[in-house]
């Protein structure tokens, strides 16, 4: 019961000190914790969007791809990163491809969704007016599938960044080090906080950079009559 | 020797799975723990979505919950909640786990009300029936897929979050990957696999079974393929 000596000394659940002093640590996970998420998303887009398209075009692969990104998807975050860390040991390569497998699934099945719900007519339309195949993909469907991607990737964000945390398993959890660290350093409660709330943050406003990004990119979804 | 041959040495050994901490009681640990959030996320849960599902009104509310718990890391809950009066062992844990679980079930039991014909709720009013036998005897009998489906979601998340109870010292199959890891890669690698492989086929099984239990007790009419 060593932690009931604890007790007696003060142990906030906030404190500005504690920010003060650490305030070079916590750039560095803050540091840590945004390249995971951005490079995973980005790589999971780079990923996930042919194998999308692939999925769209063949229709008998639409089933397999799905089934195994949800497999993937099924896989408890622990467990994949206990499956990579032994092969490629405690590296941030580890965490990142762990994050980057997760992303997929959210990527692939949100762009598919946006990519069958672009209207038949505007395909044979491209098509009536000699578009090919690929420049219809391109010029045509991928553009009006924008929504379902952006949808993808928001969620792939949000839930990438609460993920990162479990990076704390190989020692690379960008403000899991934080929550986790501070539990164990004998409950630290500030840190835990600290950690908490910088986690959650980050996850709104890079959800609010991206709901940005979306209406500069579809412009005509915000003029058709005051549709939202 | 690789990892892959220490996992299966290590899986091998017998004691590694009668032992006190062994795999045995390690499985059974995660499973008591996981039952627990998910009656406790129901229990939360489905009397909420049902009341705001039947009236049409908190749809919000509902979409809101399930982006919030999204960007929640799993280990705040599991780090917060003991020092935050509910004490240290199991409680929290369930606790923290049951948080996850709520909104899939939420949004489903709210889907599955929304869902259901309001014709045939007329004329089940026509027939004489009070709220409470609508419900019981209508509403929740059609509502079954959607419900079956929350659970299926839900059990299979808790069951993989609760691996992470491990970070916390909390119990279950995490604590062999913990274990894993503590001993270094080098010579606990067989073991962190071991434990990744046992948390990912508990995980898998559940969603194979609860996927087929679902079918079982949707309506042929209901079921769609794919």
């Amino acid at each position: 019961m060593s932690f009931l000596a604890q007790s007696a000394a003060a142990n906030p659940w906030f404190s500005w000190a504690y920010l003060h002093a650490n305030a070079d640590t916590i750039r560095a996970l803050a540091i840590e914790h945004l390249s995971f998420t951005v490079e995973a998303v980005a790589l999971a887009v780079v990923v996930g969007v042919p194998l999308a398209v692939l999925a769209y075009w063949v229709r008998p692969l639409t089933g397999p791809i799905l089934a195994s990104a949800g497999v993937l998807y099924t896989i408890p975050s622990l467990a994949l990163f206990a499956f990579l860390a032994p092969f490629l040991g405690t590296d941030r390569r580890t965490v990142l491809l762990g994050l980057v497998l997760y992303a997929l699934l959210l990527i692939i099945r949100n762009t598919l969704t946006g990519l069958s719900q672009v209207p038949a007519d505007v395909k044979e339309a491209a098509s009536a007016m000699g578009y090919g195949r690929l420049r219809s993909l391109l010029r045509v469907e991928l553009p009006l599938a924008l929504p379902g991607l952006l949808t993808g990737v928001r969620l792939a964000t949000v839930s990438t960044v609460a993920l990162v945390t479990v990076g704390v398993l190989v020692g690379k959890g960008g403000f899991g080090q934080l929550i986790i660290g501070g539990f164990r350093n004998n409950y630290h409660k500030a840190e835990i906080l600290t950690g908490a709330i910088l986690c959650v943050c980050l996850a709104v406003v890079l959800d609010l950079l991206l709901v940005g990004l979306g209406r500069m990119l579809t412009p005509w979804r915000r003029s058709s009559g005051g549709r939202a | 020797m690789n990892s892959f041959q220490q996992m299966i040495t290590w899986l091998n050994d017998p004691l590694n799975w009668t032992n006190p901490n062994g795999i045995m009681t390690r499985l059974l640990e995660h499973l008591r723990l996981s039952a627990a959030a998910v009656l406790l996320a129901c229990l939360v849960a489905w009397p909420i979505g049902i009341s705001l599902g039947r009236r049409g009104r908190g749809a919000g509310l509902v979409v809101l919950l399930s982006n919030a718990t999204l960007a929640i890391p799993v280990v705040a809950p599991l780090t917060i909640l003991p020092l935050a009066g509910f004490g240290f062992g199991a409680p929290p844990v369930i606790v923290a786990l049951a948080l996850f679980a709520i909104p899939p079930l939420l949004a489903t039991a709210y889907t599955g009300m929304r869902e259901v014909d309001p014709e045939v709720r007329d004329a089940a009013r026509g027939m004489g029936l009070s709220g409470w036998q609508l419900l019981r005897t209508v509403e929740l009998p059609l509502a079954v897929p959607y419900l079956a489906a929350g659970l299926r979601t839900a059990v299979v998340q808790v069951l993989a979050t609760a691996g992470l109870a491990a970070l916390v010292n909390g119990g279950g199959l995490g604590m062999i990957v913990a274990a894993g890891f503590g001993l270094g890669l080098a010579t606990g690698g067989g073991q962190v696999l071991a434990g990744g492989l046992l948390i990912a086929a508990l995980a898998l099984l559940a969603e194979a079974l609860l996927a087929g239990v679902q079918r079982l007790v949707t309506p042929a009419a209901l079921r769609r393929s794919a």
